[in-house]
């Protein structure tokens, strides 16, 4: 997957920095879904650093790379807020920056239930140009990856983007489902869209011994997401879907891969997305920045 | 205030709400655990080699807060204390599925059924507070 010089360089510094914070790596808790969110929230003092890429050749339209940096810390038990840093890379044309999202996560209820909720609420300010498919909403189609970057990025969307998050933890295994509702501030119609993930851990029993490529360190499932127009014209008419495998590896006090093919379902879809993600959850972060004194 | 103001001071209201909430466990969590719930028991009770899958389990997840020895820090609370100690299974099994969100304790529904009775089993073969 190609990844623009700068970019790649800014990563590197990022990581190296993490790495030499003094505190401790551990597993995210997260499902290995791309799309759609399940109800965990970032344990309260924790900061996730995470690098998100996607790469995908679009018929007729040329190849394109997108990577976001994504911050994401535990304000709360019961609240959680992340920053997105967005750029994409597409081959004979340009390697630009989108944009940025602030994306907060509330959960309203204090235990949990067979069904649970979570409140999502996002801010966007990115530019048409934004090819990282974070989510699909609206008549998101192909034919958005067909126009030249100069000529997108020239318009920047201030969005806001509202999710219900539901999840069920059920045998083992997890159930989520998102239902998107977003509406460009610039006089456009609201957007839909929607998500659905399973998942589930390859062994439900802990190791007793430590161990890398144990089972239980390992997710697999699969998703589906797609759009669901406008709502003056409601429905699968001219709307973009995507369906794929997802697997995870939570190598112990270390960062997490995450993987999936994903493949169009419609004419106005993308044949084939490849996504991965690379994340590292830095422990009580905000220690650090306690007193001494109050230890 | 400006439009642009606007956002961040919501914004700070908020994390200044969510601080203010923000406190100690203080056990009434334990009044809120279902009958049926404080009644279960534990599939691995009494067993070395879950409580010592368990002791992987809190290294990775629960020692960040409450400490590599369980004894808890910066204000978090000991799993070695009293209170702990004479919960039931079934009661510490609802506490880790659902947490105490509101002072601080993230729900732990995402770890399998399984892995939470390990954590259980190796809090259970840990000696009282104050000893090694």
């Amino acid at each position: 997957m190609f990844v623009h010089p700068s970019f790649r360089s800014f990563l590197f510094r990022l990581f190296t920095f993490a790495l030499l914070l003094p505190v401790p790596f551990c597993k995210a808790q997260e499902k290995p879904y791309f799309v759609t969110y399940s109800t965990d929230l970032e344990e309260p003092g924790n900061l996730e650093i995470a690098f998100k890429g996607l790469s995908a050749s679009p018929k007729d339209a040329n190849a394109f790379a997108s990577h976001t940096l994504e911050m994401e810390y535990g304000a709360t038990a019961w609240w959680t807020t992340e920053v997105y840093l967005q750029g994409q890379s597409t081959s004979n044309d340009s390697t630009i920056f989108n944009g940025f999202r602030l994306e907060n996560r509330f959960r309203p209820l204090p235990r949990e239930y067979f069904v649970t909720p979570v409140i999502y609420l996002e801010y966007e300010n990115v530019n048409e140009a934004d090819k990282s498919i974070m989510e699909v909403t609206g008549n998101d189609g192909i034919g958005d990856f067909r126009v030249p970057n100069a000529e997108s990025r020239a318009t920047v969307a201030h969005t806001v983007e509202g999710k219900l998050i539901l999840s069920s933890n059920v045998g083992g295994w997890n159930f989520s489902e998102s239902t998107i509702a977003e509406k460009n501030l610039s006089n456009h119609p609201w957007e839909f869209g929607y998500a659905l993930g399973v998942a589930r851990p390859l062994a439900l029993t802990a190791s007793a011994a430590a161990c890398v490529f144990c089972r239980q360190n390992f997710d697999a499932g699969a998703e589906i997401y797609g759009g669901l127009g406008t709502h003056a014209s409601f429905g699968l008419h001219d709307t973009s879907h995507y369906a794929g495998p997802v697997v995870d590896f939570r190598i112990p006090n270390g960062p997490t891969l995450s993987f999936s093919p994903q493949f169009g379902l419609n004419d106005n879809s993308v044949g084939t997305l490849w996504r991965f993600k690379l994340s590292y959850e830095l422990q009580q972060i905000r220690d650090i920045f306690k007193r001494k004194d109050a230890q | 205030m400006t439009r642009r103001t606007l956002p961040l001071f919501l914004y700070l209201l908020l994390a200044s709400f969510a601080v203010t909430v923000h406190a100690q466990a203080d056990g009434k969590w334990l009044h809120r655990v279902p009958d049926e719930d404080r009644a279960r028991t534990n599939p691995f009770a009494h067993q070395s080699q879950p409580a010592a899958a368990g002791k992987q389990l809190f290294g990775q997840n629960c020692s960040k807060c409450h400490g590599a020895d369980a004894n808890g820090h910066n204000n978090r609370p000991s799993l070695r204390s009293e209170r702990i100690r004479h919960a039931t299974d079934g009661e510490l099994a609802w506490m880790l599925k659902n947490g105490n969100p509101y002072k601080g304790m993230p729900p732990w529904s995402s770890l399998p059924e399984q892995q939470r009775w390990q954590i259980i089993a190796y809090l259970r073969s840990l000696p009282s507070a104050g000893k090694p």
